[in-house]
């Protein structure tokens, strides 16, 4: 008999509790089980109960975001990203995560296993990885802690993104006090498989070996899914060894491997490990399968000795996949694996019944029906208490004429272009390997969405990641509606149709009824934007919990975008200003309110006002005259007007483009601080060649969409009527100064 | 004659299908991958050793590939005067191989860089160069963390009187400037050539500039250098 077993806990509820769960869901697992669960059990429920795998405060929500769709080839949450029908036999998974909680705690290995975790979720299904983003979230730069995080959070991703070799094509990264201590880290992948081609995450076939590959397990990042599921604390410090260790290489070499295996054909089922690992991965596949299985975790290959049953199957070491084969044919996946120097082991078996069941050491140390773990079977889900937070009405009613509005419009300006939250992040992308794998069209800078090409086709793929969370906090509905839509905006100004997103949803702690309130709203936005613009959800990522003792972050629910380009050479747009002489033009919404803006952020210091007003059917209509604009090859030039307004829309433009413009907003309506830095919504500023103007103008007039000429471009200064006259060189120092100078203090 | 290349695939490389691309499809030569366990290298007239991370690298770039059995056969391979190009962590393993002089260090400033850079070209006495223009500019991107290339002194008056070395990073019109060289290499050394002049090492990626779409296509008149040598040869 092994000592291990003698020094196990005694289970009672005291240590359920010390596991994260509550005493009904103890009592859960009792009816489950008949009888109190051994040690290994608990762990496995504590993690598979944890809000990180079970969603259970989440799902119910979920569930009501349209999840319908002609091009979805699976349903959202049915397998481990969406798969969209891109056409020409081709389908894109993508899918968003976060790694919020370890880059908090060791923001470089955090990152840099975030980025691992959601490649794998995409080549698992038997799609090669072809695009990444990134969406972060800072505090103040001004703290060095900040920086710090910052600084790390950006090696992680470039060591492990460069070394496996996929191009960082976009991502967004916002700096508020309001993520101080609770830094967010969503990482995005996007991969390409042909129609028929893609493995699930089942097990079937009664009889058939069960196989684990990839790197050995050790004890890192055990307990990671739980430590996610709370919130940040002083004493998070202590749980640094809850962060898994990354290795970019053998990620490789699994992917490689794991798309060479599936191609002998004799592959059943496959998934990946990453959130409570071997505990997760199996039982996840036996539910989906409607069976049972066996394990022996005596066969496991380990990198340390002496580990426990619960500490192997509670693991998350990185790099390793679970694969159901034919019966027989397991040495063919043994073979390819042992080409590419990784384990690859049979572990265990596919039987009759509902249970999963680990052996060790000739015992059985955990019995439990498959189903009663998972998500979608009998992990609980909650409704939770959900309450207006107070503050709301306070901030949406600030009048923003009260404040004192300075007339010195270039100081404003380029104040805005050297906001940390504007300025470029050539700084950050600049250690991304965005170019590998010859694909991207359209790299992180100076572009409204990453792009890039399919080989083979002539369709490309745009992809963007987009959330305000100022906006969320200010009016947690409109917030979330603008998410969509933004997100959606900016994949048409490169020329894509949008077709659907992935979201990854960073929230407080939803115990809280404040909390859960603004949850639910930013959600029932997100729906109604989805379903407006016709891009249902395949799928995403909760992370609750995200706290500092002061308070939770701003609510941000990030969109993670896909859009198709039909004629990726003929239709690819991008927003720099092209030629001399070309006219500039308006197209959009008037340009009022200056609620949450950047403009009261960076000037004011205030974060306040109501989010500004969308029209979800003007939205609509605004992005298919404007995509269909672009296809007509009329326009030389389209930037989405986001933060920082109408005069940073110009300023960027011309940075871009190293074109300046004369332009002059005696047409627009409403103050001179509001027409040049409201961010008012379904706005953009587009450019072409002086004759094509009419045809312009007519075909927007055509769609009810208001547009006007208001300038041309030209020479090296941009002028905006006689409120701002700076030369491009001067905007540029600031624009791309900021963030080097900030982190190089 | 379609030429016959060979692309070595190390089990971290990843820009194997990016060369294999530009030969194959842009190039349109018979394009073949050689696997890092091969030990022979067959009938090919240029072999490409390619970007990536080729065994993780997490000792020095290049340190353990050099032991490769495909590395025992790129050293005969050369011996025998046939042509190899390394590029990005090609030249990284070429130099640890001795087949290149020099090292290389981490950049300057510690970090990762990607962007497109200008080179020039420093002299069209090679095979690999004698189709363009000395002074040519060419603009290719860089992906590198390790690229600050280095070599004593003597070492590099060695190059200089052998001229050996190919490309030197410069600004948009060719002027060789401490700020056109980001990463901080001796005398802004961009790519060698070894004494006999059948290998090529180079940070930059002219495999990665070879379509107007993808923002360059000035790795096109460098390859097609190189196959006009190799049709002369």
């Amino acid at each position: 008999m092994s000592q291990t077993t003698l020094q196990e806990p005694e289970v009672n509820l005291e240590l359920a509790i010390d596991h994260g769960l509550t005493e009904d869901e103890y009592e859960m697992i009792k009816d489950y089980l008949g009888r109190t669960p051994t040690f290994t059990e608990l762990g496995v429920y504590s993690v598979m109960w944890s809000e990180h795998c079970s969603y259970k405060n989440s799902i119910l929500e979920i569930k009501k975001l349209p999840r319908e769709g002609d091009q979805l080839l699976v349903g959202a949450g049915e397998e481990n990203a969406g798969l969209v029908d891109i056409g020409d036999g081709l389908a894109c998974a993508f899918k968003i995560e976060s790694h919020n909680h370890p880059s908090a705690i060791e923001p470089y290995e955090g990152a840099a296993t975030g980025v691992g975790g959601i490649h794998r979720d995409i080549f698992t299904m038997g799609a090669r990885p072809v695009a990444s983003l990134n969406s972060l979230r800072f505090g103040d730069m001004e703290n060095p802690r900040v920086r710090y995080l910052l600084d790390g959070v950006v090696r992680g991703i470039s060591d492990y993104g460069n070394s496996f070799g996929i191009p960082m094509v976009g991502g967004e990264i916002y700096f508020d006090e309001a993520y101080e201590g609770n830094p967010l880290v969503n990482a995005m992948s996007v991969g390409i498989v042909k129609v028929g081609e893609t493995a699930s995450a089942i097990a079937e076939g009664i009889g058939n070996p069960v196989l684990i590959v990839g790197s050995s397990t050790g004890r890192d990042g055990i307990h990671g899914a739980t430590f996610a599921s709370e919130d940040i604390s002083e004493e998070s410090e202590a749980k640094r060894p809850s962060v898994q260790v990354g290795d970019p290489f053998t990620e490789k070499l699994l992917l490689e491997a794991s798309l060479e295996a599936l191609k002998t054909g004799a592959i059943v089922g496959m998934q990946d490990m990453g959130a409570a690992g071997i505990a997760c991965s199996s039982s996840e596949m036996t539910a989906k399968g409607g069976l049972g299985m066996n394990m022996d975790l005596d066969k496991i290959p380990m990198r340390e000795e002496g580990m426990t049953s619960y500490e192997i199957l509670l693991s998350e070491s990185q790099e390793r996949m679970l694969i159901v084969a034919e019966k027989g044919r397991e040495q063919e996946i043994i073979d390819v694996y042992e080409k590419w120097d990784l384990n690859a082991v049979v572990c265990g078996e596919v039987v009759e019944g509902d249970r999963v069941t680990y052996w060790k050491d000739g015992e059985v140390k955990a019995d439990m029906p498959a189903d009663s773990l998972v998500l979608g079977g009998g992990a609980p889900q909650y409704v939770r208490e959900a309450k207006k937070p107070e503050y709301l009405d306070t901030v949406q009613n600030f009048d923003t004429d009260t404040l004192q509005h300075s007339d010195d419009f270039k100081t404003i300006l380029l104040d805005l272009l050297n906001a940390p939250n504007i300025a470029s992040k050539r700084w950050v992308h600049e250690q991304y390997d965005t170019t590998v794998r010859t694909n991207t069209v359209n790299a992180p800078g100076a572009s409204d969405s990453g792009l890039i090409r399919i080989k083979d086709s002539k369709k490309g793929l745009a992809v963007k990641t987009d959330c305000n969370g100022r906006y969320v906090y200010l009016n947690p509905r409109k917030g979330g509606q603008i998410a969509v839509a933004e997100s959606a905006r900016n994949v048409v100004c490169s020329g894509a149709k949008p077709v659907a997103i992935t979201n990854c949803l960073n929230f407080g702690n939803p115990y809280k009824p404040d909390v859960y309130w603004t949850f639910k709203e930013a959600l029932g936005g997100m729906g109604d934007a989805c379903r407006k613009l016709n891009t249902p959800v395949t799928g995403g990522n909760v992370s609750f919990y995200n706290e500092n003792p002061k308070g939770a972050i701003f609510p941000t629910p990030v969109i993670g975008m896909l859009g198709i380009v039909e004629d990726v050479e003929k239709h690819r747009m991008t927003p720099g200003f092209k030629n001399d002489g070309d006219a500039v033009l308006y197209i959009g919404a008037e340009r009022k309110g200056l609620g949450g803006s950047e403009y009261l952020n960076t000037i004011h210091h205030l974060t306040t006002g109501d989010t500004p007003d969308i029209d979800l059917d003007f939205e609509a209509i605004l992005q298919e005259s404007l995509l269909e604009a672009i296809k007509s090859g009329n326009l030389n030039a389209v930037h989405d007007i986001s933060d920082g307004g109408l005069a940073t829309t110009l300023a960027e433009m011309a940075i871009f483009g190293a074109k300046g413009a004369d332009v002059s907003i005696d047409d627009f309506a409403g103050s001179l601080h509001e027409i040049l830095f409201s961010e008012a919504q379904s706005g953009a500023v587009i450019s072409c060649d002086p004759e094509k103007v009419e045809a312009v103008s007519d075909h927007f007039k055509k769609f009810n969409i208001p547009v006007h000429e208001f300038g041309t471009v030209g020479g090296s200064e941009l002028t905006i009527n006689d409120v701002v006259s700076i030369q491009i060189s001067e905007m540029s120092n600031r624009y791309e100064g900021a963030i080097p100078k900030a982190m190089e203090v | 004659m379609s030429k016959k290349i060979g692309v070595i695939v190390f089990p971290g490389s990843n820009c194997d299908h990016d060369a294999y691309h530009a030969m194959k499809h842009v190039m349109n030569a018979d394009t073949t991958f050689l696997w890092h366990k091969d030990k022979e290298i067959g009938d090919l007239d240029l072999v490409i050793v390619p970007g990536g991370f080729s065994y993780g690298d997490y000792l020095r770039s290049g340190a353990i590939a050099r032991f490769s059995p495909i590395m025992e056969a790129v050293q005969d391979y050369v011996k025998k005067g046939f042509p190899v190009l390394g590029i990005c962590n090609g030249f990284q393993i070429l130099l640890e191989a001795g087949l290149l002089p020099g090292a290389m260090l981490h950049n300057e400033k510690l970090r990762f860089v990607c962007k497109n850079v200008n080179i020039r070209v420093e002299n069209n006495r090679s095979l690999f160069t004698s189709g363009m223009k000395e002074g040519t500019v060419l603009n290719v991107p860089v992906s590198h963390g390790e690229g600050n290339y280095f070599i004593d002194d003597e070492g590099l008056s060695d190059l200089k009187e052998h001229e050996q070395i190919a490309f030197r990073y410069c600004d948009a019109n060719g002027n060789v400037t401490q700020e056109a060289n980001f990463n901080g290499s001796v005398d802004s050394i961009a790519g060698i050539i070894n004494k006999q002049g059948n290998v090529l090492g180079m940070m930059p990626h002219p495999e990665r500039a070879m379509e107007p779409l993808l923002g360059s296509s000035d790795g096109i008149p460098f390859f097609e250098s190189i196959f006009n040598s190799l049709q002369l040869a």
